[in-house]
């Protein structure tokens, strides 16, 4: 094995690993963390931002960024609980839309569109809210439930995504686009790769998953409010980043977007058992990002 | 002859593979030592060892103190002056502040040492590549570096700016400094040589005088004996392939024909800016132009379009191997199916990547290879497409003589297939030895065109003429 793919190995293993100490950590010092219902209430927490984290992959694989995720939704959380789910779905996909279309031809670097569209899309939250939440029909509530008694609905669908992601990464000619756009985007330009076109389709996928992550929110809340997902698109950069992706782009895989979404989860949850109060789990859950991205960086030094 | 660097038995390793074996190297001052070898030879690795950014297996270096290495890349910051970059690090200072006026009194003392003259006040982005060298060779200076390690300098610079550089170097040899040159540019070496040392595959397999032959130090350097430097096999034109005609972009390119048939390689000289990459780069789709066509096997293609030119069978390997021709984050197959992405076939990749001669696996990362590997990589992913025209702009540049000598190859296959090859290049021997014909360009228009068998002079002079406006 060349040093690379040793070097790969333990990058990728590396936050599984400190998924592993983390959760014994826990374990030890509160032996109900390893409860079943304990650990599906996990995974059922670790959906939202997972699902939002891989379509924010794609993004960050291609070189780019996505801030307006948590407006987009929470905006499709209210569009869905107003009229019906799928149409959510379609508003968050023109989102990303818009972001892609301010990128590729509007040639705005991806921070500023997306920053645009995360006041924008928060403010028509807002307005058409008019400040209240909203309850969900059944279809989206049926998003938030158990389908049976341990089986909650969320958890299948973070792993669809995981799926999904998974096989547009490495199975489609977008996924090798979006790393070839991300690696040295003037190479992928003259091999003939529509560059602008495949941006298009990178941003409306993340509007898409984050839509998505909208309703399985609103699902599990019974409602959707204008305050909703504030701030979630922080913590799913800091999933992918934690996965191991460079923000540089290039680098990045949907396991390691799902650990480290795991993380964040195992790490919240652990918090609260332990009885932690809130205000300093912020301030661990940031240490711990920081430690994460600390160690990528020294194994790869 | 005082030694300034006396390095012992230098051995490294980087996993399995060992980089370094054994070498012994003494640095004199006042001599100009080449370090010679192709790609992957080791002399990177030399160097930085020499540096101190690795640290050697085994093996003792004295007296590195005293040392600057000029990298390829510079360190400059382009958004800094000239004066704020030649301090940088240690900038002058009075009562706590940055002291601009003694920083800019002392400048031009500094730049003086290496012939530059430039205001101190200018940004260094505004500057050329050459002068951007002398302001990193001034700063090493400044250090009192008493060796300085120049890591293939001229790979970026004209033929004037070469000379003013060899110039320098002799000037600074002179003065007591000693000077590690590396260059793949074996005229430079016979140039200003005083001793070589010839790498290959980590180890130092001669030391060599001032005045050893070319073919000497091709054959130590690759091993073997090279029989010829330039074997293109000539092949019998067929129809056109390639139709350039009138193209024109403003202030850059006018009315340039350019044709290119079936089994044909045509050349194109000049000198840097006489706009040959500018006109391949048009005619490929990857920027616009004002008037005139470009027809592929008869058919015109639309204007600024990469996709419908690859689609008619068009296919450019860009000058800058790092920048435009590689996905570096990924794998040399990755890199290799880039251009076929959507019809891809792992049979043909592997046939691909074993013709090619690649050193290193398929799933090895790109960026792990040599010079001329990685250059063979960005050749392969055309010649999976199969284009029936293939622009080389600059195939050549940093890869070893022993790697050129299979890209040539590759070249003689490719029109011996029935395609065309237009071959951009600034290595005349290179230009005029491969070509069939020799376009030569200056000031963006067509000087003239010379058949197979030209002369150095005769390409020059077309290359270097007025055009009346």
């Amino acid at each position: 094995m060349s040093t690379i793919s040793i070097r790969k190995y333990a990058s990728e293993n590396g936050a599984l690993a400190g998924l592993v100490v983390l959760a014994l950590v826990i374990a030890f010092m509160q032996p109900a963390f390893l409860n079943a219902q304990n650990l599906l209430n996990v995974g059922v927490q670790a959906a939202v931002i997972a699902i939002m984290a891989f379509g924010m992959t794609f993004v960050v694989v291609a070189g780019g960024i996505d801030l307006s995720v948590g407006s987009i939704a929470a905006l499709a959380a209210l569009v869905g609980a107003l009229t019906a789910g799928p149409v959510g779905l379609v508003v968050g996909a023109l989102c990303g839309l818009v972001n892609g279309a301010l990128i590729s031809y509007g040639k705005l670097p991806p921070f500023i569109a997306t920053l645009a569209m995360l006041s924008v899309a928060r403010g028509l939250t807002l307005v058409f809210s008019e400040g209240q939440p909203h309850e969900t029909d059944e279809v989206v509530t049926f998003l938030g439930s158990n389908l049976a008694p341990m089986l909650p609905l969320p958890l299948l669908l973070m792993l669809a995504f995981f799926g999904i992601t998974g096989l547009v990464l490495t199975r489609t000619n977008l996924g090798r686009r979006m790393y070839a756009i991300g690696g040295n985007e003037e190479a992928a330009k003259l091999s003939g790769i529509d560059v602008r076109r495949t941006k298009l389709w990178i941003y409306a996928l993340s509007g898409l998953f984050a839509a998505a992550a909208g309703l399985v929110l609103a699902g599990r809340l019974g409602s959707a409010g204008p305050q909703a997902a504030v701030g979630y698109e922080l913590d799913a950069i800091a999933a992918v980043v934690i996965g191991g992706a460079s923000l540089s782009g290039g680098v990045g895989r949907a396991t390691g977007t799902l650990v480290g979404a795991l993380v964040l989860a195992v790490l919240r949850n652990g918090l609260n058992l332990l009885q932690v109060p809130p205000f300093w789990q912020q301030v661990v859950i940031g240490a711990v990002i920081a430690l994460a991205a600390l160690l990528d960086s020294l194994r790869r030094r | 002859m005082k030694t300034l660097i006396t390095a012992r038995g230098i051995t490294k390793h980087f996993g399995a593979t060992k980089a370094l074996d054994g070498v012994d190297l003494d640095i004199f001052a006042g001599e100009v030592h080449v370090l010679l070898g192709e790609n992957g030879a080791g002399k990177s690795t030399l160097v930085k060892v020499l540096a101190g950014i690795h640290d050697q297996d085994s093996g003792t270096i004295e007296g590195r103190t005293s040392l600057a290495v000029i990298h390829q890349e510079l360190a400059l910051v382009p958004e800094l002056s000239v004066a704020e970059n030649l301090f940088l690090n240690r900038l002058p200072r009075r009562f706590g502040f940055v002291d601009r006026a003694g920083m800019r009194r002392r400048a031009p003392e500094l730049l003086d040492r290496v012939g530059l003259h430039v205001d101190p006040n200018a940004k260094v982005k505004d500057l050329g590549i050459a002068q951007q060298q002398m302001i990193e060779i001034a700063r090493a200076l400044d250090k009192n570096a008493g060796v300085l390690i120049l890591d293939e300098p001229t790979a970026v610079l004209t033929d004037t700016e070469t000379d003013r550089l060899l110039e320098i170097m002799a000037q600074l040899r002179h003065n007591g400094v000693g000077l590690v040159f590396i260059t793949h540019h074996l005229d430079e070496i016979q140039r200003i040589a005083d001793r070589i040392t010839v790498l290959r595959d980590g180890r130092s397999v001669g030391v060599l005088g001032p005045r050893a032959t070319t073919r000497h130090m091709i054959e130590l350097m690759v091993g073997r004996p090279i029989d010829e430097q330039y074997p293109r096999a000539r092949q019998r034109p067929g129809q056109p392939l390639l139709s350039i005609s009138g193209l024109t972009k403003r202030g850059v390119f006018q009315d340039v024909d350019i044709e290119v048939h079936a089994g044909e390689v045509v050349g194109i000289a000049g000198l840097v800016g006489a706009g040959r990459t500018e006109v391949a780069r048009a005619a490929f789709g990857v920027d616009g132009y004002d008037r005139g066509t470009v027809a592929v096997d008869g058919k015109p293609l639309p204007r600024h379009d990469v996709q419908a030119a690859i689609k008619a069978g068009l296919g450019l390997v860009p000058e800058d191997r790092k920048r435009q021709g590689l996905v570096l984050t990924a794998t040399v197959g990755q890199n290799l199916e880039l251009v076929t992405l959507a019809n891809r076939d792992s049979k043909r990749l592997h046939d691909i990547a074993g013709k090619l001669r690649i050193k290193g696996r398929v799933e090895q990362p790109v960026k792990e290879l040599s010079g001329g590997n990685q250059q063979k990589v960005v050749i392969g992913k055309w010649l999976l497409a199969d284009p029936k025209v293939l622009i080389l702009d600059e195939p050549t540049r940093g890869v070893d003589v022993g790697a050129k000598v299979e890209i040539y190859e590759l070249i003689n296959r490719m029109t011996a297939q029935g395609r065309a090859v237009l071959l951009v290049s600034s290595d005349l021997p290179e230009v005029i030895g491969m070509s069939d014909r020799v376009v030569v360009m200056a000031h963006g228009r067509v000087a003239g065109e010379l058949p197979r068998g030209a002369t150095q002079d005769q390409v020059m002079a077309l290359a270097v003429q007025e055009i009346p406006a």
